[in-house]
């Protein structure tokens, strides 16, 4: 193998595998670090700058860090990241004098559509560039669906507003209950730019027998969910079955349990295992008493005289077939009718663009999705950028706040008259974290403790008022135990060939059996002769140049715990530990001096 | 010198022994020798030898006496007995507890300064005796824990690190276990595990004493250029007789090298060395020849490594006292004391 650039920003960003699994990219440890310190308005405002909204994602993020957490290799659960930042979002500090400053108006105007996590991230990048922000939203106060589909007990009014409110205070003008109509409209307003990030607001139907006839105890999920929480809703019948297995599925059982619902079921067609619901959400309402029936395909509403009395389901199972997709095929049994009073369905959402036009240059493909440049976000038509679920389909806040952040970038370059495919490199700083002969500016000694739970209301009281917050949050004591769990894999180990001497010290001493002195070769023969066995082909070597002895260090990164110990036991510093800080570009961030094509 | 202890966390894919166990369970407290010391790597040679063995670690007595080698047995093998003796006594309170309690595995472990100066006598007298040891020399020829003073094992004409050429004659640990009858004899090096993991395990399962002398560069003190037994000087002048591909236990030994290239040898126990040749001449069961071969390399500077002597038929020091087989310390009051009637039957046969 060719010696690892580690001078490539990428190589050490991967091996922080939480912060590249995060597609905000948020820089995970260091702010976990902070947290252990107590310094919690830090973490909040490194949260601020990468993912907008620390306290709204903090109880309802996606987490895609976690399932990448090096924890979970090590041993059964990674770091809860996610409810390590809501303890950022809990204990700061006012920050409000830390936010930027409005800029004056530099007489740029952007309009954009929809007040939801991707539109807002936009208005926060450019706001303070000087750019006229103006945020459209059919709903009278900004969020969009963190305020309308995500019930109170998991977010809190309070929370959304103090965040939405951060970005509107930076100069963003707010246009509650207005829906924007028409793109052509729009358009001939002459704004600078459009931003299109109006979510995924439909919910799909399910078409099925009785489905018109018995339509008045059939709602659609995710309209149901809103009208909850604007409290046009507050009850439903004692019997309920919510059709689906998303996480929006989970919130409309939550919900019903709460409305009134005692015995509420959710019905899935596929297996548990295969629910796109997050694992933790299927554990809450497993937790509130709610059953998962799962293999179960809705055929007909059963209703007497349009009064609904439950649903049929055809039972099936599955089956693989040669490329190992799933299939599911009926198995035979005889269907099963499940009376309800209601039913919820929850089976997906799509996207609608009726307000815009043919004739705006704004091309659409088959599939009735609007034609996006994936890496910056722009439509066919150069002034017009989608981000959020309205660029892709149903995704989750992170990824609408990672879309925001391109797209505003791509709008400022546009606005600068820069290429918008020339992507400036993300801002990689590195620095040796040795203090002295064995002591290190972060915290190595690596904490055995298990995941710790985070504590939950009683249920008896949380089921009977839907804006008591289901999760307390971790208090300050076990915030610091969570936190010293995290192996800090931002601090990285940096190896110099030169001052190699081959002692083997550090061979010795690690922990994970990670690092081999061996005879170079293909990646492939180089796995197989490691120390101890090579689990995960997709976590990277490290390879040196060659040594004195005509061998090369190999480390494989998959289990390293970061724990400095092979620095430590280094006689010569040929092994330092260096912390990596990796800030990706946002709008305006000053003159990066490399870029890479977005192509 | 590390503060933090090791985390216990280890690799998913560490494969447990015959006993259950990994590796890491063989290991002790971390070392809190300077970083980079050899002796670090022959101890994770150690743990690893007795975890490939499958050795039940409260089985196994670890004994030393004084030195940067001698702290050592506290980093490997946590949960096996251990005696910290004087300075260069070892090999009298290994004798001792080997008399005692026979069934144990003796680890004698010992620096140049340990045996080739204060307890070169203690040497010499438990190899003559064939007790059924390991006994390992962690060998850097210097005086570690006194700042860099020459130890008996520094070559005549090697320099210190302030520049200073050592005028004295070397011992030669190795030459002197083969002239006193050890029956097996080994040289290593501690950069070497390859070599050295193998040479561990065989002189383990040996019955009689095996003596390995392992050169160890001390990194403070003994690791510079015009120094003997720095790491660049061993590389360059390693001259390895044979390497021990396989070490297996009673299973029959499949090796797929040239005819002529491997031998096998049986020890005691029924256990067998694959040993792979790499000097055709050399032969491992000629004790004179070794002498001979040793003497004329270290003459060229060469510094001869490798399995050099093994006598598989070896006796060791209960053999030649004729003891009983059951150790002593669980042997029960009226054996050890079989009563005045016993007494007068001996007395009067030596009458």
């Amino acid at each position: 193998m060719k010696p690892t650039d580690i001078a490539a920003p990428d190589y050490f960003h991967k091996v922080v595998d939480c912060q590249w699994a995060c597609p905000a990219h948020t820089p995970v440890p260091e702010y976990i670090r902070l947290i252990a310190q107590g310094r919690y308005s830090d973490a909040y405002m490194i949260n601020w700058k990468s993912n907008v909204f620390p306290g709204i994602l903090g109880r309802t993020c996606d987490r895609p860090c976690e399932p990448a957490c090096r924890r979970g290799r090590v041993e059964e659960n990674p770091v809860a990241i996610c409810r390590l930042k809501r303890v950022a979002a809990d204990f700061k500090d006012d920050i409000k004098h830390r936010l930027p400053r409005p800029a004056p108006n530099n007489g740029k105007r952007i309009a954009l559509v929809g007040g939801g996590p991707a539109s807002l991230t936009v208005a926060r990048d450019l706001a303070p560039l000087g750019y006229h922000c103006t945020v459209f939203d059919a709903d009278p106060e900004a969020g969009g669906m963190m305020r309308t589909q995500i019930p109170k007990f998991r977010l809190p009014n309070s929370v959304i507003d103090e965040e939405t409110g951060y970005i509107l205070g930076l100069g963003v003008e707010f246009k509650g209950g207005h829906r924007i109509e028409s793109m052509k409209a729009l358009l001939a307003e002459k704004y600078d730019a459009i931003f299109v990030g109006s979510g995924a607001p439909r919910g799909r139907e399910l078409d099925i027998p009785g489905r018109k006839e018995a339509a008045a105890n059939i709602h659609i999920g995710i309209e149901w969910l809103a009208s909850v929480s604007f409290g046009h809703i507050d009850k439903i019948g004692k019997r309920v079955i919510v059709l689906g297995g998303g996480n929006t599925a989970m919130d409309c059982c939550r919900t019903a349990r709460r409305l009134g619902g005692e015995d509420v079921k959710v019905v899935v067609r596929s297996g548990f295992e295969e629910m796109k619901a997050s694992p933790w959400e299927k554990e809450d309402a497993l937790h509130e008493d709610i059953p998962i029936l799962n293999f179960l395909v809705p055929v007909a509403f059963v209703h007497d005289n349009g009064k609904l009395t439950g649903i049929t389901f055809q039972k099936v199972k599955a089956e693989y077939d040669a490329k190992g997709r799933r299939n599911l095929v009926p198995s035979g049994e005889p269907d099963q009718t499940i009376a309800c009073d209601d039913v919820l369905v929850a089976v997906g959402q799509e996207n609608a663009f009726p307000w815009i036009e043919q004739d705006c240059g704004i091309e659409f493909d088959k599939w009735h999705m609007p034609k996006v440049d994936p890496k910056t976000f722009v439509s066919t038509n150069p002034k017009v950028f989608f981000g959020g679920d309205a660029a892709f389909g149903p995704k989750n806040i992170i990824w609408a706040v990672a879309h925001g952040h391109d797209a505003a970038l791509s709008i400022h370059r546009m606005l600068s008259g820069e290429d918008i495919t020339e992507r400036p490199l993300p801002d990689v700083q590195v620095s040796s974290q040795k203090m002295g002969i064995h002591e290190w500016s972060y915290d190595n000694d690596i904490s055995v403790d298990k995941r710790y739970k985070v504590p939950h209301r009683d249920k008896v009281i949380a089921l009977k008022d839907i804006r008591a917050e289901v999760e307390l949050g971790y208090d300050v004591k076990l915030a610091l135990g969570e936190a010293h769990r995290c192996l800090n894999c931002d601090v990285q180990t940096v190896f110099s060939t030169s001052l190699c001497i081959e002692c083997d010290a550090c061979v010795d001493i690690c922990p994970m059996d990670c690092i081999t002195f061996t005879a170079n070769g293909e990646e492939s023969d180089l796995r197989q002769r490691l120390k101890a066995p090579s689990l995960h082909p997709d976590q990277d070597l490290y390879v040196s140049s060659d040594l004195k002895t005509g061998r090369v260090m190999v480390k494989d990164e998959d289990v390293c715990l970061h724990c400095g110990l092979c620095a430590e036991r280094c006689p010569t510093g040929a092994w330092d530990m260096q912390k990596y800080y990796i800030e990706m570009t946002h709008a305006g961030s000053t003159c990066p001096t490399k870029s890479r094509s977005a192509a | 010198m590390t503060y933090i202890a090791k985390p216990k966390f280890h690799h998913p894919g560490l494969k447990p022994n015959e006993l259950g166990y990994t590796r890491r369970d063989y290991e002790g407290k971390i070392s809190t020798l300077c970083a980079g010391c050899g002796h670090d790597s022959i101890t994770a040679s150690i743990i690893e030898a007795c975890y490939e063995l499958s050795i039940e670690p409260h089985r196994v007595a670890k004994i030393s006496g004084i030195g940067c080698s001698s702290k050592t047995p506290d980093y490997f093998l946590g949960n096996s007995h251990g005696f910290n003796s004087v300075h260069g006594r070892m090999p009298s309170v290994l004798t001792g507890a080997n008399l005692a309690n026979r069934d144990l595995i003796y680890l004698g472990v010992s620096g140049d300064g340990d045996s080739a100066s204060i307890g070169f006598g203690q040497f010499a007298h438990s190899i003559r005796r064939g007790v059924n040891m390991t006994y390992i020399v962690e060998n850097n020829g210097v005086y570690g824990l006194t700042k860099g003073q020459f130890s008996a094992t520094a070559d005549r004409g090697s320099k210190s690190k302030k520049g200073v050429t050592n005028t004295d004659n070397a011992i030669d640990l190795v030459a002197i276990a083969l002239q006193l009858g050890a029956t097996f004899v080994a040289r290593s090096f501690s950069g070497d595990k390859t070599q050295l993991v193998p040479l561990i395990a065989a002189a383990i399962r040996h019955k009689g004493a095996s003596f390995i002398d392992v050169i160890s560069p001390c990194i403070a003190f003994n690791n510079h250029a015009g120094s003997t037994k720095s790491f660049d000087y061993v590389r360059e002048h390693n001259d390895a007789v044979n390497r021990l591909d396989v070490l297996v236990g009673r299973d029959p030994i499949a090796v797929d090298y040239a005819p002529g290239t491997v031998q096998v040898v049986e020890q005691h126990d029924g256990s067998k060395v694959a040993l792979r040749k790499i000097d055709a001449d050399y032969d491992p069961h000629d004790r004179l020849g070794a002498q001979t071969f040793l003497a004329r390399h270290a003459a060229r500077g060469q510094i001869v490594t490798g399995l050099l002597y093994v006598d598989p038929e070896a006796e060791d020091l209960h053999e030649h006292l004729n003891t009983v087989e059951t150790p002593l310390n669980t042997l029960e009051a009226d054996t050890l004391c079989p009563g005045s009637a016993v007494l007068d039957k001996i007395n009067a046969s030596l009458r």
